[in-house]
């Protein structure tokens, strides 16, 4: 469960977020040389990526999709969009100046629903170019900061991204994990992007602000280089205590842009906003607006896939747990709940298989090596009360090793013999005829009586007997 | 007329044998051996890849084949046009050693039209100037009379075929650099429809206006090298589609029923030499059954003002990739910020820093909506008059260039004297629309007086047409013996 | 803009562009953008706020390319071109110095 409200002396934190993704593309955003992660520096050039004159861009239709892809699973208006200039220097970005959307982002005015039921809002999530990669040699740790001198690899510059613009709508720092990893599993789903943190194909920078609940928003500073989920946590926590203590100290916060640092725990300042730089944006002369079709837009929209949060849902229901259930989480999250369903489809209980796919698949993938009738076998024979829940996990242990079989034939194997019904019954029957005010309470309606004479049944089974099938007894005899 | 053959002679003796193509080469390369050191029209002379090239076409043609339409014609090319280890230098010292590891697709189409790629030709730098005399590696002099400038910024290219270098050359037109030298040298210059020639590998000075063209000696000549160059490259975003017309098509057609416009606000500032002549021209096209009909265009006169806020705001930007960091000069400094600044202010001269200064302060935070913002609000005007001219006009007349060529340094001391060059050429530019210059008759000292073309959208075929219409007239002033 | 240019203009000016000045280039570039933004007066009074900007000449859209990988440049000829390389990157000095 997310912690919805994270206060500190009486101060509440406002975060949005930003969050960059490189598309899962073959080609970079503007010209044709590879997409790639981990290969040779300077090996996926061309004239474009280079920046050498007389080079022109030329949109990747691909990326247009993929990023239409993240803006409908976010609920966005796709609309028609230009690219801009952004004018700076820095040797890892080649023209000098940045592709990118400015006035008219692709896709506008979205959310992000978190599990625990908080709309995060989108503002927009538009289009632009990666910069290549700057390395930093003799400054120690390869920092920019006292380096002799610095080594620029051009092989990313180019990639497409998508900039994700959260709206101020962030609490807690449980919230802004939820968030970035429910944005994660949305784009994994939709095969937007890779999404790996560690690798940087997906980057987040943190606007933190802090104020009275119910005050004006208070000056904001961002926080970049934040490399996980861990650290965004982590990072705005910091950051919001870091504002409150200069607040009660009775200093102002400064808009500035500030560099967390996994080592200390701590942000840094980068730069003051005051002194920021005058990006000269204006429309990218050498590219022209990009107006999606009404029916290029539905084809995107029709070829999404469900999306986790409708997973989780339709799971959580069939399996009779709560959508925000850890196992029904982590299922969606590994991509098994289709495999889930064809358990029940193979006969199977679905609540029982999500039990066990909880613990026991937890380092698979989408498709598990157990066929999923072998598995729907096992729970059903749970269900006939054939076999215990730990039982079930040894069956369950060994037919994972052998890849599949008969639960039936490894149960009788193991010698495992469950009780049959009217065993059962019988044992019902004593205890009722032991507890009579128990019973009398239960059939009143107090589901609490219930526990006395299912302890009473357990205890003369020596814990034997399947507590689900008890209760249906019991519920039947009332 | 020219002493010299035209591209078209050369191309159909080639093609049909009559003539080898490393004779014609040898032929225009001692022209150059005789007056280039005078002229310098040349930045680098690729003798040796050039008799390679005429004897590939040689081949092909002993070979029963056929080189292509330009084959064997020996072509100039300006050197801010991309060829692969070629030096491409836009007149600079921040590019003077870089070679281009690809060949932009002007270049390209060339060769596999047949052409032999003779030298790149001199401009002012990156494009920026009506005079040539903003090269880093010096002027080029008009060969008409080496005392005046050639006009620019494809100075080079214009004298190149002046000179009988080359019958063919290429150049790039922002707001009339192929119009005004064409105007000065007293050869033919074509600023095609914007998008209509890729700019791939043409290295941008203002990315909404350039546009490469040929310069020729005749009206023909051009329509054939249009048919080369003109076309869809993917590799473009901004390249037209449409299928290529035949521009040779209406040549000989005449201009009997085709409205000629004249615009009755046109800004003030042409010589009177220069303005005698143009009335001579809409005299001529008259007498050829052509309707003259007024038009206005109210927002020309603010073109001078939109398009320099314009060119320098994008140009600020497509010159910031020159940081000494990729190729190109480099001035070491501590840092790199440092050396940013070192090398730019080291390779770049004096007027492309004025219009980086210029440009980076109409782009800048408070003055965005004044200039810039405002500029493109002008040129939207520019384009609705425009509509409206060509809805009464099948084309327009002005002058090319306010003046015949002027001496060297003669506005040197003063920007904007400078900038008056470009009045009538840069609405074009701004709309995109067609223009060229065809010599009529001369003016002062006998200095060739250009008459420019413009025209819709696309409407090349019917511009050419006109422009015929004025070689033929203008061989009759000359034959007549008009001033 | 009736207010004239001055020489703190054109220093942030060249600064955002990266364009080392010495003072007598700046005395001399203030003083020739001055006049040229007096030429441009032409314009101040103009109302043109109901007339849309014009950034390009043709009212093209949807200009895209297939996803489809080209051959790449060859790093060696393209790094032998650099002022500076090294292990098989752009060399440059330190970033943050004290022109950052």
């Amino acid at each position: 469960m997310t912690e919805a409200r994270w206060t500190h002396d009486g101060y509440e934190m406002v975060v949005g977020l930003e969050v960059h993704v490189e598309l899962a593309t073959k080609t970079k955003l503007f010209s044709a040389s590879p997409n790639r992660f981990g290969d040779e520096p300077n090996t996926n050039i061309d004239p474009v990526t280079l920046g050498l004159p007389g080079a022109l861009p030329v949109l990747n239709k691909y990326a247009v999709e993929l990023a239409m892809r993240i803006g409908l699973a976010l609920n966005c208006t796709v609309q028609p969009c230009t690219f801009a200039r952004k004018n700076y220097f820095y040797p890892d970005m080649p023209t000098s100046y940045q592709i990118s959307q400015y006035e008219d982002p692709l896709n506008i005015d979205g959310w992000l629903d978190l599990p625990d039921g908080t709309r995060v809002g989108i503002e927009r999530a538009h289009m632009e170019q990666d910069a290549g990669k700057s390395t930093h040699v003799g400054g120690g740790e390869g920092r920019v900061h006292g380096a002799e001198h610095s080594l620029i690899d051009l092989n990313r510059a180019g990639v497409p991204l998508v900039e994700i613009v959260s709206r101020p709508d962030i609490r807690s720092p449980e919230q802004a994990r939820e968030y970035v990893n429910e944005l994660r599993a949305i784009l994994l789903a939709i095969g937007a992007s890779d999404a790996k943190m560690e690798e940087g194909s997906m980057r987040v920078d943190a606007n933190v602000s802090v104020r009275r609940p119910g005050a004006e928003l208070g000056t904001r500073c961002e926080i970049k280089n934040v490399n996980s989920v861990r650290s965004v946590g982590r990072a705005i926590e910091y950051e919001a205590k870091r504002q409150i203590l200069m607040l009660e100290a009775g200093e102002a916060i400064r808009q500035q842009t500030r560099h967390w640092d996994e080592g200390d725990g701590r942000t840094h300042t980068l730069r003051d906003k005051e002194d920021a730089d005058d990006y000269r944006y204006f429309l990218e002369p050498d590219l022209v607006p990009v107006a999606p079709s009404a029916d290029w837009i539905e084809e995107v929209r029709a070829s999404l896939p469900v999306l986790p949060a409708a997973r989780r849902a339709r799971l959580a229901l069939a399996a009779g747990l709560a959508a925000d259930s850890e196992a029904v989480g982590s299922i969606v999250d590994r991509g098994q709940d289709d495999y889930a369903f064809s358990v029940q489809a193979a006969g199977g209980d679905i609540g029982r298989a999500v039990v066990h796919m909880k613990e026991a698949f937890a380092e698979m993938g989408a498709e598990p090596v157990l066929p999923a009738a072998d598995l729907a076998g096992l729970t059903t024979l749970e269900i006939e009360g054939k076999l215990t829940a730990t039982q079930a996990k040894t069956v369950l242990g060994e037919l994972l090793e052998q890849g599949g079989g008969d639960a039936a034939a490894i149960a009788a194997a193991k010698g495992f013999e469950a009780m049959d019904t009217s065993e059962l019954e019988a044992m019902v029957d004593d205890a009722i005829a032991a507890q009579p005010d128990a019973w009398e309470k239960f059939c009143a309606g107090e589901a609490k009586a219930m526990g006395a004479l299912v302890g009473h049944i357990m205890k003369a089974s020596r814990g034997q007997a399947d507590g689900k099938l008890v209760t249906q007894i019991l519920n039947a005899r009332k | 007329m020219s002493p010299f053959d035209s591209a078209s002679e050369i191309a159909a003796g080639v093609r049909s044998g009559d003539l080898k193509a490393v004779d014609v080469l040898e032929q225009h390369l001692a022209r150059i051996d005789a007056r280039e050191t005078e002229i310098h029209a040349f930045n680098l002379v690729i003798a040796d890849a050039a008799r390679q090239q005429a004897a590939a076409v040689d081949a092909i043609v002993a070979a029963g084949g056929d080189p292509g339409p330009l084959a064997g014609v020996p072509v100039a090319l300006k050197d801010n046009m991309c060829t692969r280890g070629v030096p491409t230098t836009c007149s600079s010292k921040i590019l003077a050693d870089w070679k281009p590891p690809y060949d932009g697709t002007v270049v390209s189409l060339l060769q596999r039209a047949g052409a032999v790629a003779i030298g790149k030709t001199n401009l002012d730098e990156f494009a920026m100037g009506s005079s040539t005399e903003n090269s880093a590696f010096g002027p080029t002099r008009n060969p008409l009379d080496t005392d005046l400038v050639p006009g620019g910024s494809s100075g080079g290219s214009a004298a190149a075929v002046a000179a009988g270098f080359a019958p063919l050359s290429f150049g790039s037109d922002t707001g009339g650099s192929i119009r005004q030298p064409a105007a000065l040298c007293g050869v033919v210059g074509v600023k095609p429809t914007y998008g209509r020639v890729s700019r791939y590998g043409l290295v941008a000075f203002a990315s909404s206006l350039d546009q490469i063209g040929p310069f020729t000696h005749t009206v023909a000549d051009a329509a054939l090298a249009l048919q080369v160059v003109c076309g869809h490259d993917p590799h473009d975003s901004t390249s037209i589609a449409e299928p290529l017309p035949d521009y040779s098509a209406l040549l000989e057609r005449g201009v009997e029923g085709l409205r000629v416009g004249r615009i009755t606000d046109l800004p003030a500032g042409a010589d009177p030499d220069v303005a005698e002549r143009i009335e001579q021209a809409f005299d001529a096209l008259a007498a050829a059954g052509a309707t003259i009909v007024d038009v206005e265009v109210p927002a020309f006169t603010y073109g001078l003002t939109a398009y320099y806020i314009i060119a320098p705001a994008e140009a600020s930007s497509n010159l910031a990739r020159y940081d000494g960091v990729r190729y190109g000069l480099r001035v070491d400094a501590p840092d790199t910020h440092a050396m940013y600044s070192a090398t730019r202010a080291a390779g770049f001269g004096d007027e492309v820093k004025r219009r980086i200064l210029l440009g980076t302060y109409a782009l800048s935070a408070g003055y965005y909506d004044a200039y810039y913002g405002k500029a493109l609000r002008i040129r939207r005007l520019m384009a609705d008059d425009f509509a409206k001219a060509y809805a009464q006009a099948d084309v327009l007349l002005t002058p090319s260039s306010p003046s015949v060529a002027f001496p060297f340094g003669s506005k040197t001391a003063d920007p904007f004297a400078m900038y008056l060059c470009d009045t009538y050429t840069i609405p074009a530019n701004l709309t995109g629309e067609p223009g060229m210059s065809v010599p009529f008759g001369t003016g002062q000292n006998d200095l060739p007086v250009g008459v420019q073309v413009l025209a819709p959208a696309l409407g090349e075929p019917v511009m050419l047409q006109v422009a015929a219409e004025l070689e033929r007239a203008a061989t009759d002033l000359t034959a007549g013996g008009a001033s | 803009m009736s207010d004239r240019l001055t020489n703190d203009v054109v220093v942030k000016v060249a600064h955002l562009a990266r364009l080392d000045l010495t003072p007598t280039e700046i005395e001399r570039a203030t003083e020739q953008l001055g006049d040229m933004l007096d030429h441009f007066a032409d314009i101040d009074a103009l109302d043109l706020s109901a007339v849309a900007p014009m950034n390009q000449p043709l009212p093209f859209v949807n200009v895209m390319r297939d996803d489809v990988v080209q051959p790449c440049l060859d790093r060696d000829e393209v790094l032998d071109a650099a002022p500076e390389a090294e292990d098989g990157r752009f060399r440059v000095p330190p970033i943050i110095g004290s022109g950052a």
